[in-house]
């Protein structure tokens, strides 16, 4: 079968129409034609009106489609292809021949029975047009029902049609009550679709006011109008809606969406700053607030930054050159920005990280990480050490890492940080195991060597020579511990 | 005719229809819906096959404006909407000015898709935001049809047990609609003993764990769409001597996945840790089988050998891709990040520390890490604690918005909208209790051969599941008070069947239960009700439906707010 279904391949990718092959051709033809001909003695039963519209509505396999297709995926199997021989009347038993099925109703075998035209009528019976659908649009289709216009259907009657996909004339329902009726049997008929269409009309022909106060005691054609207007980006009509409601938080974020529109920055930042007064939650409002005070913040770092950058002056950039604007950045990225191009600036700037930790609120394990990041970046390895360092009321400085040691380690260890500055911070790792793996990873040999003497384990630090150069200075230690 | 393809409906369309068959019905040309004008073609119809969307409206439309009115013959169009018409797109095309220019809309209306031999999804992708977002409700309204037109197949399902919301709607429009069709009551002796109605809220949480069955793990790793899974190229390469591999293929290798492959049928639904013995019991297998050729003497033999090769040949193949996807499987299940991502999903459903800041989930954010990987870990610590303390849930919210940007504010009001992620408002946590009356969490477990369904996440029991399975025995009157807990009604419905129609069970005879789950249902659940069908004196094989086949990242990934792309 791969040769078919690379074809397929071709097919479905490519716009060009081959020439295909069958690999067993007798028994696909013959059931194709097979089929062909139910459908075709099919057509005589109903004396369908055959447009173009029906040749391509797959009217061809109403019957089989479904174990059609299990019978394609099961001859993808390993198993011989004779099993396949059997006709589409006889359902799956190519499919019963497969190995190891999970169960024994497996759904292919249950569609036996389906194919002949008996219990297909049947179907037909059960569920009227609707159901038949699904695998032959075709079937039925009474001249009657092409007469939309004509007839007085009851508001029942005109949902149902309608759920079959019939478009009908609603202008007929004038009065309010009428147009109520219709809205609560479309609701209850539960096919968004025909609820929506309802919504509609009745948004075209009732005044908005009658229209709300109806819609606030029906619940559920309420949420498909919100959905409705959200879609068509019924922007003024939503808000007023929810306004009526007095669904605030929701006019607040639904109106915060809108920002996503606006492309322009100076205009966003404007539309974000009408937002802050909205009815958010608390929590949310401030969060508000610092979307549009860091918008604020870039579009003056920006216009600085592209200055200098254009001006060629600053080493920095012309070292480091932007890989793209700072604007709508998330605040972490503009702070690690902000550290990377303005780490020295006075608080007093708009730019300097100091600035943002402050304005932002941002938790010092944040801050010592994003800076770290930054300034190691640079090999700022100085800056990295300044960082870390506390002085205590009386002035003794201690190094302290918020992240933990072990972060700091892997984050210049990423930077290509030497050895030098590495071992530095892991000698600082306070697990022990933690350190002497981190330190035998990136070979820091002098931390290695002071961890197993301080755990007097001689047998780890004899067996620790061979990694040393022979005659350095790391040997020479080892020596002089294990002599001691 | 031509059609022209919205792409995402080839996927499913190539499920149930072989391109042969269009030809047949003298399709002409193909192809694929994108922007600007369309392909020439000498045709006189031109038919759209869409899904009802919004942004593909606004690309018919531009194929329609730029199409050449001067040509001739001048072409028609038509619009078939799959899996149902919506008047939202035709009254947006109305305002384009373009909906004049179709001469038929139409719908070809799909409700139930089947995609393996025990597994029907109707590819909805939206129906759980749909109806948990938006409360629309008309991928139930489907969802009834379809389960309609299956009775019309397969007999009447004399009872229907459902629990939550959704369920509820479903069983009342299928009793409905049944009392609108009076013709409705059918002769066909039924195939289903029960039919199993399960809305995904009342299991929130098993979506959002790191499936760990093979197939739950393809489908976590690479995303398995409509059978078919996408992998990187380079375990594929063909390794014959001389080649040198120089010509390693560029294009993802594409497969398809069902249980007509008689090795992927077999490990499937194991636990990847399983997997490895028995590929390598299979390479054992298939290598003695090639040898048996130097045995062969006599011409009988020699044919009978030369019969079996070409389902040898296959067997090997087979066998060679499900090594080279277990290989690329094991590179990522080895990693550091999985197993400490998945210990923490494990803290949080044995119920550990689930009322803290978790260190890793905030040291993921400190690194960026995907949001949508942060997203299932924090509802899933929401979900195992009842909603989570207001003080730990801002904090998240904080770190979340601060590193990944604002405008999440809000996706992460859709997932509380949901009910993924929310304070505790009782004060109480339910979860405990949950967990410990339905057994959710075995510590005892056993990968290879397991005797529990709590081996397709390693040691948690899929909610869901749990549920199906206590309801077969001893039936549901036993966990009521939990029932109670969970959200949404519980309850049962008798369907009459005529007389003669009725079952006369034979002893030892299997019951068969159909169970639906609105709103999507994982890989892993599918692994632990099939188990469950296979287990010796389990009395129930299960068929499942569903809206979807889902996984945490593309269950979490409906439910976010489209952003517009970044500016650059």
């Amino acid at each position: 079968m791969s040769r078919v279904r690379a074809d397929e391949e071709e097919y479905w990718h490519s716009s060009k129409f081959r020439a295909f092959t069958f690999d067993d051709e007798d028994d696909e033809l013959s059931q194709l034609k097979e089929s062909k001909r139910t459908v075709n003695s099919l057509r005589d039963i109903v004396d369908d009106d055959d447009d173009d519209l029906e040749r391509v509505s797959w009217s061809g396999e109403p019957v089989g489609s479904i174990s059609w297709s299990i019978k394609e995926t099961a001859s993808g199997s390993t198993t011989s292809l004779d099993g396949r021989d059997s006709s589409l009347q006889k359902g799956s038993s190519s499919y019963a021949a497969l190995p190891k099925q999970p169960s024994s109703y497996s759904l292919s075998s249950l569609f036996k029975g389906r194919n002949k035209l008996s219990s297909f009528q049947s179907l037909s019976d059960a569920l009227t047009d609707t159901g038949v659908k699904n695998y032959a649009p075709e079937l039925r289709r009474p001249k009657a029902e092409y007469k939309d216009y004509s007839s007085d259907w009851s508001p029942k009657d005109t949902v149902r049609r309608m759920q079959r996909g019939k478009v009908c004339s609603l202008e007929r329902f004038r009065s309010l009550q009428d147009k109520l009726v219709l809205l609560d049997e479309a609701v209850a008929g539960h096919d968004g679709n025909v609820i929506t269409a309802v919504l509609i009309f009745l948004k075209r022909t009732l005044r908005r006011e009658i229209l709300f106060r109806e819609l606030e005691v029906r619940q559920v054609a309420l949420c498909h109008l919100i959905h409705f207007l959200r879609e068509m980006g019924e922007q003024k009509f939503l808000l007023d809606l929810l306004r009526f409601l007095d669904r605030t938080e929701e006019v607040a974020l639904s109106q915060y969406r809108e920002h996503l529109n606006i492309q322009d920055v100076e205009k966003r930042r404007e539309f974000l700053k009408g937002c802050i007064g909205l009815p958010f939650s608390a929590e949310d409002t401030s969060h508000i607030q610092d979307h549009y005070t860091l918008l604020e913040r870039q579009i003056i770092i920006e216009a600085n930054d592209r200055h200098l950058e254009m001006a060629g002056q600053s080493e920095l950039f012309r070292k480091y050159p932007r890989k793209a604007s700072i604007l709508n950045m998330p605040l972490v990225t503009t702070l690690f920005y902000s550290c990377f191009y303005h780490y020295t600036e006075a608080e007093g700037m708009f730019s300097s990280p100091t600035n943002l930790k402050k304005t932002f609120k941002i938790p010092d394990k944040q801050y010592v990480l994003t800076a770290l990041a930054a300034r190691a970046k640079l090999r700022a390895w100085g800056d990295v050490d300044a960082l870390l360092t506390t002085k205590n009321w009386l002035g003794y400085t201690k190094k302290k890492a918020p992240i933990g040691f072990h972060r700091v380690v892997e984050i210049l260890q990423r930077n290509n940080a030497p050895v030098q500055v590495l071992q530095e911070y892991v000698r600082l790792v306070e697990d022990v195991d933690t350190r002497l793996n981190l330190a035998t990873k990136y070979k820091c040999h002098d931390v290695v060597i002071e961890t197993y003497r301080d755990l007097k384990d001689r047998i780890q630090l004899t067996a620790y020579k061979c990694k040393v150069e022979r005659g350095s200075a790391e040997e020479e230690k080892i020596h002089s511990i294990l002599s001691n | 005719q031509a059609i022209v393809w919205d792409e995402y409906l080839t996927g499913p369309f190539g499920l149930i229809a072989q391109y042969s068959l269009l030809k047949e019905h003298e399709v002409e040309k193909m192809f694929t819906l994108k922007p600007g004008r369309l392909p020439p073609a000498d045709v006189k119809n031109i038919i759209f096959f869409v899904r009802p969307k919004l942004e593909l409206m606004d690309i018919i439309t531009d194929n329609v404006l730029r199409e050449d009115r001067g040509r001739s013959p001048q072409r028609d169009f038509h619009i078939l909407f799959v899996p149902r018409r919506s008047l939202l797109c035709e009254q947006w095309l109305k305002e384009q000015g373009v909906l004049g220019s179709f001469i038929h809309r139409e719908q070809y209306s799909l409700d139930l898709i089947p995609f393996d031999g025990d597994l029907l999804s109707m590819e909805s992708e939206s129906a759980f935001k749909e109806c948990y977002l938006e409360s629309d409700q008309t991928s139930l309204y489907h969802a009834a049809k379809g389960l309609m037109t299956l009775q019309a197949l397969y007999g009447t399902i004399p009872q229907i047990f459902g629990k939550g919301d959704c369920a509820r709607h479903v069983a009342n429009m299928m009793i409905r609609m049944k009392r609108e069709f009076p013709g409705s009551q059918n002769s066909i002796f039924p195939v289903f003993d029960t039919l199993l109605l399960l809305d995904r809220n009342v299991d929130l949480l098993t979506p959002l764990a790191t499936q760990l069955t093979y197939e739950g793990l393809i489908d976590e790793i690479y995303g398995i769409q409509n059978t078919y899974v996408k992998l990187p190229p380079e375990k594929f390469a063909p390794k014959k001597q001389g080649e040198g591999g120089k010509d390693l293929p560029t294009e993802p290798k594409k497969l398809q996945l069902n249980s007509a492959e008689e090795l992927y049928a077999e490990i499937r639904d194991k636990n990847f840790n399983a997997v490895g013995s028995v590929l390598s019991k299979k390479a054992k297998i298939i290598s003695a089988a090639f040898e048996e050729r130097h045995h062969a003497k006599t011409v009988g033999e020699i044919k009978q050998f030369v019969s079996q090769l070409p389902h040898m040949q296959a067997a090997r193949s087979s066998l060679a891709n499900h090594t080279s996807i277990a290989e690329l499987i094991k590179d990522i299940t080895t990693s550091e990040d999985f197993f400490d991502n998945l210990t923490v999903e494990q803290e949080f459903m044995s119920g550990v520390d689930t009322d803290k800041v978790n260190n890793y989930i905030e040291d993921c954010i400190a690194q960026k890490h995907p949001l949508i990987k942060i997203l299932r870990l924090v509802c899933l610590q929401s979900v195992c604690n009842s909603g989570l303390k207001q003080k730990v849930l801002d904090h998240y919210k904080r770190e979340i918005l601060q590193t990944y940007g604002y405008e999440h504010i809000l996706t992460l009001n859709n997932l509380e909208k949901a009910g993924l992620l929310k304070p505790q408002t009782s004060g109480r946590n339910n979860y405990p209790t949950i967990r410990k009356t339905l057994r959710l969490w075995m510590d005892d477990v056993n990968e290879q051969n397991p005797n529990d369904i709590s081996y397709v996440y390693s040691g948690y029991a899929p909610l869901s599941v749990r549920l199906a399975q206590l309801l077969a025995r001893p039936g549901w009157r036993s966990i009521e008070e939990v029932l109670k807990m969970l959200p949404g009604p519980h309850f049962e419905e008798r369907q009459q069947l005529p007389t003669g129609l009725q079952k006369k069970r034979q002893h030892g005879e299997n019951r068969v239960t159909l169970v639906f789950f609105l709103g999507g249902v994982t890989y892993a659940e599918l692994a632990a009700l099939r188990f469950l069908s296979q287990m010796e004196d389990g009395g129930t094989e299960y068929v499942i439906a569903t809206t979807k086949l889902i996984n945490g990242t593309t269950w979490i990934k409906s439910l976010m707010e489209k952003l517009e792309p970044a500016p650059f």
